[in-house]
């Protein structure tokens, strides 16, 4: 694993904005623009790039991350698209009953985990759901380069297909949807054979499909340098425990609500962090002396670091037991 | 036995494995001289493989010695050659028509594991994806860092480039575009002044 940066302060550097459009795409997503106050053009980024927005939610912060749906090549706004998750841990419900039009809000630069291998000599798509917004910016980079695309969209149903209508009409040979209540499915493996050499496969949507598309290209003999995915996990509740912090030199609780991550910072710990979704790596931390069980949920240590019991993820991961003292 | 185990050195340096069967759509292998044994140990590990294998192999000084028992793998296509050189049309050919989960199998000497590897990458298979293993002449294919030209199976260090007859001494600095090891002349600051050559790895 590689050394983390060093930075004075913990994130990616912040840019101020201004919500310029909240637009509903259908039911369940909506879409928020963001210009600089200034005018200014935002720093260049590269498709599959996301930011962390920051919502000051009732004394409460929030930084939840979302992919950049925009073009990379109009630094005069940032786009995300953010789907309503009634169940979820209130980041999105805020984003779409609190954020309006001139608001002014503070996110990160992007960073990217997910970017485009342009060695690749052609770039097959699979998006699930929301998932569908780095492509967004993806198809626009490809598009400008003149690279080879095509993309596989599944959708619920046709109403909750964001942005489908839009992407078949100006790319008609290059986009297909896949509609679950029309009971049509991603027909994986007859995608994955009859690719040229050189192609890359790209996939963003739930964990299952990310799952399937990673095994099933395996079992017809893609290289894993080939297969790109990302999934940001939200972190999930659980039973509140203790966290003994040795640097910062207190113990602090991580109640059923937050992540270890959360209860750091309100904690005022200047913890690392980029991502919050598991899949950086940036919040890596060692673990001193444990007893009890992890609960590991990221995407980023091997097997090995986790049997350890000397790592711990705190923006995904929990800890169930009497005694866990960190390095931090 | 043609196997060796190469020292511990620099990270350009190559390393190489064991070949071992793996899922696939087709499976294309290319072997020189006593790479062959590694064809055939594939072979035995999965007999289904060779019905969808195309082997391009070149005897060199092996002769006749692994060829009929290659053909008798049955494999799906078999192509024997006289030089790199003269299978590398086809070789372009096969790639340029392959589709993505072809896995691809290099035994032999490292020139020739190390010129396939830098053709299977521009056709674009990545470098950790394509399986190599090492097997029979320790010979290096060696560029002149000087003239830039290239001496094949070069066995000694220090050696005489081919092209401007310079004194080179062998690095394990790698270049993978070029599959070729840098040779850098030996003598530069006191002419004439040549170490007795050794054979490498001896
Ligand atoms: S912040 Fe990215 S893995 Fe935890």
């Amino acid at each position: 694993m590689s050394a983390a940066p060093q930075k004075a302060k913990a994130g990616a550097e912040k840019i101020e904005v201004i919500v310029s459009a909240v637009v509903p795409v259908n039911e369940l997503v909506t879409r928020f623009e963001f210009r600089r106050p200034d005018g200014a053009p935002f720093p260049p980024f590269s498709a599959g790039a996301h930011t962390v927005v920051e919502m000051r939610d009732q004394g409460r912060t929030r930084l939840n991350p979302y992919s950049l749906m925009s073009d990379p090549a109009d630094p005069s706004l940032y786009a995300i698209s953010v789907r309503r998750d009634d169940q979820g841990r209130g980041g999105s419900l805020y984003m779409h009953r609190q954020v309006k039009p001139g608001d002014r809000m503070t996110i990160t630069y992007p960073v990217n985990l997910f970017p485009v291998d342009l060695r690749g000599r052609k770039h097959v798509f699979l998006a699930g759901g929301i998932g569908i917004t780095p492509f967004l910016a993806m198809i626009a980079q490809l598009e400008r380069l003149g690279a080879r695309w095509e993309l596989h969209y599944s959708v619920r149903n046709a109403a909750l297909g964001s942005y489908a209508d839009a992407l078949t009409a100006r790319h008609p040979g290059k986009v297909r949807v896949y509609h679950d209540d029309r009971k049509q499915a991603i027909p994986l493996a007859d995608l994955l054979d009859g690719q040229p050499l050189g192609t890359h496969v790209y996939v963003c949507g739930p964990k299952g499909m990310i799952d399937w598309v990673h095994r099933t290209a395996t079992e017809h003999g893609w290289p894993k340098d080939n297969v790109h995915s990302e999934e940001f996990l939200a972190p999930q509740p659980g039973t509140p425990f203790e966290v003994r912090l040795c640097k910062s030199d207190m113990t602090i609780t991580v109640g059923e609500n937050e992540s270890l991550l959360e209860a750091m910072e309100r904690c005022g710990v200047d913890a690392p962090f980029l991502c919050r979704g598991g899949a950086c790596g940036q919040c890596e931390t060692d673990v001193v002396e444990h007893d009890g069980s992890f609960i590991h949920r990221d995407h980023w240590l091997e097997d090995d670091q986790r049997a350890s019991g000397k790592k711990i993820m705190p923006c995904v991961s929990r800890f169930v037991g009497p005694t866990l003292v960190l390095d931090r | 036995m043609s196997r060796i185990q190469f020292p511990k050195s620099i990270a350009s340096r190559p390393v190489y494995g064991i070949l071992a069967p793996r899922p696939g759509k087709a499976h294309l292998m290319i072997a020189d001289a006593e790479g062959a044994e590694a064809l055939l140990d594939l072979a035995a590990q999965d007999a289904g493989l060779m019905a969808r294998a195309h082997i391009l192999y070149i005897p060199r000084a092996t002769g006749e010695a692994y060829t009929e028992r290659l053909r008798a793998l049955n494999p799906a296509q078999l192509y024997v050659g006289p030089s790199f050189d003269a299978a590398l049309p086809r070789l372009r050919r096969v790639l340029s028509d392959a589709h993505m989960g072809l896995q691809v199998y290099l035994a032999g000497t490292e020139g020739l594991m190390g010129r396939a590897a830098a053709e299977v990458a521009a056709a674009g298979i990545p470098y950790g994806a394509v399986q190599t293993e090492h097997r029979g002449s320790l010979a290096r294919r060696m560029q002149c860092v000087h003239c830039k030209g290239i001496t094949e199976d070069v066995t000694t260090d220090p050696f005489v480039c081919s092209h401007c007859g310079l004194n080179l001494f062998v690095r394990d600095h790698y270049s993978r575009r070029l599959a070729a090891f840098q040779g850098v002349c030996i003598d530069a600051e006191d002419p004439g002044n040549i170490p007795e050559p050794v054979e490498l790895y001896k």
